[in-house]
């Protein structure tokens, strides 16, 4: 057996995101003492820590950098992956504040929690190495286990974390197996070693490896909410308080895809004659599977959920597709996905009262009769996310498609955009609740100036990327 | 060092084994605690393979991997007991079927 040495390349720069936002994680949670009833200083610090966390992301040169023996990379994925998740904890803040004073969640744990999430999402996206790929997803599912149960004293957000948490450490065995297959048949857990070693052997096809692939797949499929790992995201998404709901949908699912697109073209890419057609099938039956179900619900929670299970179809493409091109794509549909998301949300927030969420689509009858501009908001929003010209989602969408097509996945492509067509339709439906049916009661909408203006953002970001995404684009690496 | 007359295939078929008990255990009890316990057999079961496959082909990784999956596991009980002990304050229940306010 050969020696253990310690890592030769120490490197606490490459590290300095993670380490920033781990101090302001614990600074939050010891703040939290002498803070008292009133969390706005805990927000405030919060929002500080992910300010610098952002920057600091910046702070290694040149790129690529890799440190502790080429198990963490500074790279343009990991880089703008730290911003988007940065942004969404940010947002996800922002909308959390009038909540918990709402429904009287006072800790400040809650901030912490969200920090601590956010640190294994970026050691996540930036890890090219199994051991490390494994901490991260797990210290991402334990803050968001914690997180989904926040309202302790409400039967829903316990069963949600419940769910969520028995599906997500059965999803975990699935990918903690994977990754043993693959590391007992490369003898390597380094991605670019299990490259070479692949490489190396010409596409071998030993059943120890190949088994590995599927529970790969399996493990992540569970963690992005693909189907059929999906059954626990309806449930989750609708019995989460709502702002928890809104940061699972982007940044950890954003965290989940950077790890799922790193392993498969950075490890596997090799093996791809075998996992391109498994992965094909998920996503189309992510894809048919979200549109359809959302169709069904009559929950405006559970068919965002359901919309975030097709998203998750959409996304797989950039997988598939494999190409630098569909990494950008990936980057800039997260980046839409995370404005239009939390947009949305913020205004089911608003639409909420104390004791009430309102949250059945009827309740959102006649809308635009009494709040025009909230209406028009939330309609912008939802036609962003079925990918409407001359919205965000429009242009994200563009990107993964015609990546997909420059890699010849034809077929793949028009499935895609037959379902985007489909996703209209509930889209729409909501946009009929508002626009043309008489209002039921009288909405008590409480202007709250925080949530409003995450909806401004959302817009903003929204209708910026969709009209003139290029400096965007030029960022995420695409030429 | 002593070297096993075990081979590396009787580890692996151990391993896959449990983790099929496991597996099963999550799908067919319906006790929350006992759920819990069957996906602790599957961590376990991975970590078998991890140190055969480290001791038959003279590796180290997944010695460091199987203590790294031992402290997430532990974390794991310790955020999942208090998540079943919230729930038990609401509902005093433990069996599964009874949590049934979201449709599965």
């Amino acid at each position: 057996m050969e020696p253990i040495h310690a890592p030769e390349s120490i490197d606490l720069i490459a590290l300095a995101p993670v380490l920033v936002l781990s101090v302001f994680a614990m600074g939050v949670l010891v703040l939290d003492l002498w803070a008292g009833k009133n969390k706005t200083l805990l927000m405030f610090v919060s929002l500080v820590g992910l300010l610098m966390t952002a920057i600091s992301a910046f702070a290694k040169h040149p790129l690529p950098a890799f440190a502790f023996t080429d198990s963490y990379i500074v790279d343009h994925l990991s880089i703008f992956f730290t911003c988007i998740f940065t942004l969404s904890s940010a947002l996800a803040i922002l909308l959390s504040a009038e909540y918990n004073e709402r429904k009287g969640m006072k800790a400040g744990e809650y901030y912490a929690l969200i920090l601590l999430c956010t640190v294994g999402m970026i050691v996540l996206a930036s890890s090219t190495d199994m051991i490390m790929i494994f901490l991260g997803i797990e210290i991402v599912s334990i803050c968001l286990y914690v997180l989904a149960g926040f309202r302790r004293d409400d039967p829903v957000s316990n069963e949600a974390a419940l769910k969520y948490f028995l599906l997500g450490a059965f999803a975990t065995g699935f990918l903690l197996y994977g990754m043993t297959l693959i590391y007992g048949s490369t003898g390597s857990t380094n991605l670019f070693k299990i490259a070479e070693f692949i490489k190396a052997e010409g596409a071998p096809s030993s059943p120890l490896l190949l088994m590995g692939i599927v529970l790969l797949v399996i493990g992540f499929g569970f963690k992005v909410a693909a189907v059929p790992f999906h059954m626990w995201a309806p449930d989750v998404y609708h019995g989460s308080p709502t702002p928890v709901t809104a940061f699972m949908a982007v940044g950890p699912k954003a965290a989940a895809f950077a790890a799922f697109f790193r392993v498969f073209t950075e490890a596997i890419p090799n093996m791809a004659a075998n996992w391109e057609i498994l992965l094909c099938i998920v996503a189309v039956l992510s894809m048919f599977v979200g549109n359809l179900g959302a169709i069904m619900q009559t929950n405006i929670k559970r068919m965002l959920a359901f919309s975030s299970i097709s998203h998750a179809g959409y996304l797989l493409i950039a997988v598939i597709a494999k190409s630098a091109m569909a990494g950008s794509g990936l980057l800039f549909y997260m980046l839409t996905y995370a404005f239009t998301t939390f947009g949305a949300f913020g205004i089911i927030i608003l639409l909420g009262r104390k004791g009430e969420e309102n949250l059945e689509m009827e309740n959102y009858s006649g809308l635009a009769y009494k709040h025009p501009v909230l209406a028009l908001s939330m309609t912008v929003f939802l036609l962003s996310l079925g990918g409407l010209p001359p919205f965000a989602g429009f242009v994200a969408k563009f990107y993964i498609f015609s990546a997909a097509i420059e890699e010849g996945f034809v077929t793949l492509v028009i499935i895609a955009v037959l379902n985007s067509a489909i996703s209209f339709y509930y889209y729409l439906k909501v946009v009929v609740f508002m626009y043309m049916k008489e209002p039921a009661g009288e909405f008590q909408i409480s202007m709250t100036p925080m949530t409003l203006f995450v909806v401004i953002i959302g817009i903003i970001g929204t209708i910026e990327l969709g009209i003139y995404p290029d400096p965007i684009i030029a960022l995420t690496g695409l030429n | 060092m002593f070297e096993g007359t075990v081979p590396l295939a009787h580890y692996l078929t151990l391993s896959a084994v449990l983790f099929v008990i496991g597996i099963v255990g999550v799908l067919v009890r319906r006790n929350v605690i006992v759920v819990f316990m069957s996906i602790e057999i599957m961590l376990n079961a991975v970590n078998i393979s991890l140190i055969a496959f480290d001791h038959y082909l003279n590796l180290s990784n997944g010695q460091i991997f199987s203590f790294m999956v031992m402290c997430v596991a532990a974390a794991e009980v310790s955020v999942g007991l208090a998540i079943i002990i919230a729930l038990h304050r609401n509902k005093p229940t433990v069996n599964l079927d009874e949590f049934n306010l979201l449709k599965w």
